[in-house]
């Protein structure tokens, strides 16, 4: 691999334009340091910095053309313009040196427009997101009309071509199982929070609170495998059979259910701080009146922490809706509308999976529509974590 | 004197009858009240402390099989005319001998074994016995002699796998009952197996293979191991490391100590904070389409897989980085500044290194994290049958390569039941490398916890 033997001479460049810048800077003062504007390390970490930077541009120009099509996987050539690129930035480098140069700023300019570009990268992750979700759903909706995608309520992708791609019966199933998982996660995590912070003993919280978010820290294909073997069997044999109400393990219900068990730490950690953010004076005046410790929860700290749990559950909504590995294990794969949570259901999720895995057609309907998928996905709970942030942040503005 | 009563109006009040020893009904419904909302919130807690017990029971419970294996121990005469025709010892010219033909070898030293022990099961054919062999049992004594060439010839002991239904019979998963009803094992085989091990010659014993061995095919569960996807999932963990680490912690430095409030940190910040957020589905998405489809890299390779991961935990490492940064007190930049220092120097040689554990159990957690995280992995081909490990780093990083977690969703999809034992050792096996990590976290937390 001539590309790394180049990076490896560059770095060895590098090292070496330290070692003579150091010198050469403090044989430019005549050896006496106080006549120099920098320290001599910092002339060196300069000639080295202006080494190793130019030869990384040229790397990336090269990995950018060749993306692009523009160039041949010539890596020789490219290892050679590296290599170049290094030896001239260690040439201007050093002929830079002499005991007036202001080194220290220079390196610190240099490392400042690295943080600057590292900081960057979180835009360009979005920007990538967006203009791929976007640019691949402008082609899927070029080849399928996106009148049949949002308000279609059939959903039989074909592979001779003339699939139904309506989105309905996803959409559906994604926030009936949301539904369900908020259902359970919502009031168990409410009163875990609330139990841990307004009666536990410091004992008793100092045990629940880490067994409680260790459920935080199991992978969701963990929950997706109990809910394929233990809970959906379970569920089916318990309820659905005995009451006629289908025969499939994998079902709404199932799903709902596990994915509640994942949201209940979720939902208590942001819960607790949202309780702990209410003033104790609050919870004072209340006790002072006569209230019991009930009475305070539930007519003081509740009214005030309202916003803030609201908040809080519309993230778990938005983290309910785009999960995944649990409902591809225990929704199942039919699309279908219905009211009845024994059946199988699938999502929006499940779809992208099922749609992107495997051999691709990227000039196919069938694949793109998985984009136009996951861009609903990143609109709808992009649109809820934007409305919950914007809710938590007004309440808390309120005891501050 | 509003409050004087008017006269001829004035009712008389019924005396009430408070006590302070007896406990009036309001006051008695409201401590009920206050009994039953503590026992919500304790009973809330128990849900999910209950919840956790049986999802680590279940999976422990169906899982510690994968961690034993029956293995058949029978002495083989490798008979020299079929395993090395011409006779010359030659690895080159024995490689082409077909596995078929060492698992006839097997097939006759244990029909010999079976016939010398004076067995009386009825109906037991000699395809019965045969099956009691793993199929990938011959390609394990293909490459033990193709290593070793001067075993040929000899009679010595060899330690194969058998048939993943003998072995889920030691384990309890198939029964005579379920044979009986099973076309792949008859109840005369789990009779024999039996006979076998009451003869010490199917032993259960620890299944180190489990770990090292790559994945086999949908019919041989028994022969199944996480080697390659521990491996993928240790690259991309490099990967992250190497990049997720330094840039998050540039990004934090510069949002916390030097960027000016303007319009552009504060769409930094708040893409930061949204990018936490999103489902980590799309993120597998923006690596099929830039990575896979624009970049062109290969298809289920560490470094891909790698990338997406870091892209996902950028966002968690740049928090948790803000906030040990930020509980680093202003008093010790006010003192670097205060005797000279640059800006700069102040953040990397005072306040960086005091907030490295923070930095440091922030980013393991980060890294757990990226370790269970399956459904990006997906969506980039992870999921495809590998069984040849990748080769060393770098070159290694662009091989094909599975994960952890995507190769526990791929042993759900198949159908022997025996996968599911598989799947749940795997989970076992993540659960103990994400408990190490999160420990290693909480040391470090303790260990350089500091209050200022």
């Amino acid at each position: 691999m001539p590309m790394s033997w180049a990076l490896l001479v560059t770095l060895l460049l590098a090292g070496a334009g330290y070692l003579v810048g150091r010198s050469r800077a403090f044989s430019s003062a005549g050896a006496d340091i106080r006549l120099m504007h920098s320290r001599p390390t910092y002339h060196g970490a300069s000639v080295a910095l202006l080494t190793v930077a130019p030869a990384l541009v040229v790397l990336l120009l090269a990995a950018v053309l060749r993306m692009s099509g523009l160039l041949a996987a010539d890596t020789a050539a490219t290892g050679i313009a590296v290599l170049i690129a290094a030896v001239i930035g260690l040439g201007y480098g050093i002929s830079r040196i002499n005991a007036a140069f202001q080194a220290r700023n220079a390196v610190e300019r240099m490392v400042l427009t690295f943080l600057i570009l590292c900081s960057m990268i979180a835009i360009a992750t979005t920007a990538g997101i967006v203009l791929s979700l976007i640019f691949e759903t402008g082609s899927f909706f070029q080849k399928y009309s996106w009148h049949e995608f949002f308000f279609g309520t059939e959903w039989t992708p074909r592979f001779d071509g003339n699939s139904q791609l309506g989105m309905l019966p996803l959409l559906w199933g994604t926030l009936y199982i949301s539904f369900i998982a908020l259902l359970v996660a919502v009031p168990i995590g409410l009163m875990a929070a609330i139990y841990l912070s307004e009666y536990a003993s410091p004992r008793v919280r100092s045990i629940a609170k880490p067994l409680v978010e260790l459920l935080a820290g199991i992978p969701t294909i963990v929950y997706g495998l109990f809910a394929l073997i233990t809970v959906g069997p379970l569920l089916r044999d318990a309820i659905a059979q005995p009451l006629g109400l289908g025969n499939s393990a994998s079902s709404v219900l199932t799903a709902g259910l596990v994915m509640g068990i994942m949201l209940i730490p979720f939902v208590s950690s942001l819960s607790d701080d949202i309780i702990n953010a209410v003033p104790q004076s609050l919870r004072d005046g209340a006790l002072g009146l006569g209230s019991t410790p009930s009475e305070i929860v539930r007519q003081v700290v509740m009214p005030a922490a309202l916003p803030g749990i609201v908040g809080a559950v519309l993230l778990a909504a938005s983290r309910a809706i785009g999960e995944t590995m649990i409902v591809v294990l225990g929704a199942g794969a039919a699309a279908t509308m219905s009211l009845n949570p024994l059946e199988a259901m699938t999502t929006i999720t499940v779809k992208i999976v099922s749609q992107l895995t495997g051999d691709n057609d990227f000039s196919s309907p069938e694949t793109l529509v998985a984009f136009a998928l996951g861009l609903t996905l990143f609109v709808i709970t992009l649109g809820l974590n934007i409305v919950a942030l914007i809710i938590v942040r007004k309440y808390r503005e309120q005891y501050e | 004197m509003t409050d004087m009563p008017i006269p001829g109006t004035a009712r008389p009040t019924p005396a009430r009858r408070s006590s302070l020893i007896e406990v009036d009904p309001r006051t008695r419904r409201r401590n009920a009240a206050e009994k039953r909302f503590r026992t919500y919130g304790a009973v809330a807690i128990g849900i999910a402390v209950v919840a956790l017990a049986v999802l680590l029971a279940t999976i422990i419970r169906d899982g510690s099989g994968a961690f034993r294996q029956t293995y058949l121990s029978i002495p083989v005469t490798l008979d020299a005319e079929r395993l090395d025709p011409k006779g010359n010892r030659d690895v080159a010219e024995m490689s082409s001998v077909l596995t078929l033909a060492y698992g006839q070898v097997l097939d006759t030293a244990l029909d010999q074994a079976v016939s010398g022990m004076d067995l009386q099961i009825q109906g037991l054919t000699e395809d019965d016995i045969d099956g009691l062999i793993s199929r990938e049992a011959s390609a394990q004594l293909r490459s033990r002699v193709l290593d070793n060439p001067e075993l040929i010839g000899q009679t010595v002991d060899v330690n194969v796998l058998v048939n993943g239904r003998i072995d889920g019979y030691f384990k309890g998963r198939v029964t005579m009952a379920s044979a009986e009803r099973d076309s792949n094992i008859s109840p005369q085989q789990l009779m024999l197996a039996d006979a076998l091990a009451e003869r010490d010659l199917l032993v259960t014993r620890f299944n180190r293979e489990f770990i090292t061995n790559p994945d086999a095919s949908d019919q041989r569960p028994e022969a199944a191991g996480l080697g390659v996807a521990i491996l993928g999932s240790l690259y991309m963990m490099l990967v992250v490391l190497v990049l997720s680490v330094p840039i998050g912690v540039a990004a934090s430095i510069y949002l916390e100590e030097f960027a000016p409030k303007n319009r552009l940190t504060d769409i930094i910040e708040v893409n930061i904070a949204n990018l936490a957020a999103v489902p980590s589905i799309v993120f597998g998405i923006l690596g099929l389409a830039v990575f896979i489809n624009f970049a062109g890299l290969p298809q289920s390779a560490p470094i891909v897989g790698g990338l997406v991961l870091t892209l996902m935990t950028l966002p968690t490492i740049i928090i948790s980085t803000r906030a040990a940064l930020k509980a680093v007190p202003p008093s010790i930049r006010d003192a670097a500044l205060g005797v000279g220092a640059s800006k700069m120097q102040s953040v990397f040689h005072h306040v960086l290194p005091l907030a490295m554990p923070g930095i440091l159990t922030g980013t393991i957690i980060g890294l757990a994290q990226a370790l269970g995280e399956t459904a990006p992995l997906l969506l980039i081909g992870m999921v495809a049958f590998v069984r040849e490990f990748p080769a060393g780093p770098p070159e290694g990083l662009f091989d094909p390569a599975s994960a952890l977690p995507v190769q526990i969703y791929n042993w759900t999809q198949r159908s022997d039941p025996a996968f599911v034992e598989r799947a749940s050792g795997a989970i076992i096996i993540l659960l103990i490398f994400l408990l190490c990590m999160n420990l290693l976290a909480i040391y470090l937390r303790r260990k350089f916890e500091r209050r200022w």
